[in-house]
């Protein structure tokens, strides 16, 4: 890090290029924005009913597989036969008997109408453009060029070799800051093409009319409580996959990072002295 | 040094975007405008289900395997009314459905009328707003043969479903269109896994329309009205839970 500071002049600050085209951009903060009301008006749905069975059917007589709840003053996470105090966090929380707390639900009291209002209209927020980005991405080659892995970044040897450098924080500089790396292509790829288009799917499988128009989607997932499970599963994974990225936004250069998905420009780093 | 910075980031972040998110939200959520806004979406969303969905689309049916070993009730589950005590004492001998408003001969049915009609039977999927499914089983009347036998106005466009229940003296209702009210699934059940229906799942009699959730699926049935308009029904929004706590008229999704 110091001996970065002390470099020669030259060397000092890399080229501004324009790395980010406005479709990524636009998309980028439209879906932001929809998957954050999307996940806290989840969580009030959730609120509701805040147990997760399996197969088609589950209600109060069936054993959850996942269930949050409280007992006396105890708040808890239960996970199979694992059983989690969460109190403070889960289940009891400000002195509310509820699975998910008000600071992380919209609304922030308990009000499953007006949840279901904001979470159905960010849906189409989140598959119109999603459908938009899509296409723009296929036509102007963009998913192809930029984001599809190459067989070479695919082998487990150079796999290896960007999975070591991040475990110690050595992100790409100079020239090849240009590109996404193999482990950012991945988890892009895998947001927009089996996480998001999952949610979507899930979502649309716990509606009793979507199912009789389209029964295959209770197949593909095995039922309407699945489709439950697995919509709340895919959304902690996307949860996970933001707490990540927004890391490494900040360990890469929070700055110079927020100015290319604003902007479009971005500053390339330093080449790192070997 | 960068785990720590790392670890607290993570913390923050969350905590930061939360409490921001937290005042302003409701705040934005309780402004008129908004909420024309966001019921757009509603009016979108029906339309995108009824665009892709046929209107004869069945909803899935179960074999007996699939049941629910036990089919919680939920809402009311014993009407207070002295009228209809005195109908559940005697076994709703004297009670009588009535269909009535645009229709051109109006019908006061007897239970036993009911069942002497033909029945469907149906194994279907209940999916309760709150997020919970229970299969049970149906037998009843297509509501369809009901309307027939009533002949429908031209001008009718909605069926209102008038209940014995009530939350604290406002009576339950419901209302579907005609879509609904003619599609082959949706019966008036008298029975329920081969029982006859029991008090606890609206005896006797309960709308069941398939493609929608459990709050649509009105129980204790006294009346059926065929009307041009909701408005003038209730709190105006065409059931019990949306004029009380503004849930979704249609509930297909």
């Amino acid at each position: 890090m110091e001996s970065d500071q002390t470099e020669q002049p030259a060397r000092a600050r890399g080229s501004l290029i324009y790395r980010q085209p406005r479709a990524v951009r636009l998309w980028h903060w439209l879906n932001a924005l929809a998957v954050i009301v999307l996940l806290m008006s989840g969580l009030m749905i959730f609120n509701a009913h805040p147990m997760l069975y399996w197969g088609h059917y589950g209600a109060n007589h069936e054993m959850p597989w996942l269930e949050i709840g409280s007992t006396g003053a105890r708040g808890f996470l239960r996970i199979g036969h694992v059983t989690i105090p969460t109190t403070g966090v889960l289940g009891l929380a400000g002195g509310d008997e509820r699975a998910f707390p008000a600071l992380v639900t919209i609304p922030s009291h308990y009000d499953l109408a007006a949840a279901r209002q904001w979470h159905f209209f960010f849906a189409w927020v989140l598959v119109l453009p999603g459908l938009g980005f899509w296409l723009w991405g296929f036509l102007s080659r963009h998913i192809q060029r930029d984001l599809a892995p190459t067989a070479r970044e695919l082998r487990p040897a150079s796999l290896w070799h960007d999975i070591k450098d991040h475990a110690r924080l050595r992100f790409p500089t100079g020239e090849a800051a240009r590109r996404y790396n193999i482990l950012q292509k991945l988890s892009y790829m895998g947001v927009i093409f089996l996480l998001l288009p999952t949610m979507v799917l899930t979502g649309l499988t716990m509606s009793p009319g979507i199912d009789a128009a389209w029964p295959w989607l209770l197949d593909l997932f095995g039922g309407r409580q699945s489709a439950r499970s697995i919509h709340f599963i895919c959304a902690s994974l996307l949860v996970g996959f933001v707490l990540v990225h927004l890391t490494m936004v900040m360990l890469a250069g929070p700055l110079n990072e927020l100015r290319s998905i604003v902007t479009g420009w971005y500053r390339l780093p330093r080449e790192r002295s070997r | 040094m960068i785990s720590i910075t790392r670890r607290r980031l993570i913390g923050s972040l969350g905590m930061g975007a939360g409490g921001l998110l937290l005042s302003g939200c409701d705040r934005i959520a309780a402004s008129p405008k908004v909420q024309s806004v966001l019921q757009l979406g509603e009016g979108l969303t029906m339309r995108a289900q009824r665009l892709v969905t046929d209107r004869t689309a069945l909803a899935r049916e179960f074999s007996a395997a699939d049941m629910s070993p036990v089919f919680r009730t939920n809402g009311n589950d014993m009407p207070e009314s002295d009228e209809y005590q005195a109908h559940a004492a005697n076994g709703f001998a004297d009670w009588r459905l009535k269909v009535d408003g645009l229709v051109r001969r109006p019908l006061a049915l007897s239970l036993a009328q009911i069942k002497a009609m033909p029945a469907r039977t149906q194994i279907t999927r209940h999916d309760c707003v709150e997020g919970w499914s229970a299969i049970g089983k149906w037998t009843g009347l297509p509501l369809k043969l009901a309307l027939d036998a009533a002949g429908l106005l031209p001008s009718a466009r909605y069926l209102v479903f008038h209940c014995a229940d009530d939350f604290d003296g406002d009576p339950y209702y419901e209302s579907i269109d005609l879509i609904d009210a003619f599609h082959p699934q949706t019966i008036l059940a008298w029975a329920m896994n081969d029982r006859p229906l029991s008090i606890g799942h609206g005896a006797p009699l309960r709308l069941r329309v398939e493609r929608q959730l459990g709050y649509k699926q009105a129980k204790y049935v006294m009346r059926i009205e065929a009307t041009d308009s909701l408005r003038a029904i209730g709190g105006g929004k065409g059931g019990y839970w949306e004029d009380s706590a503004g849930y979704q008229w249609y509930a297909g999704i």
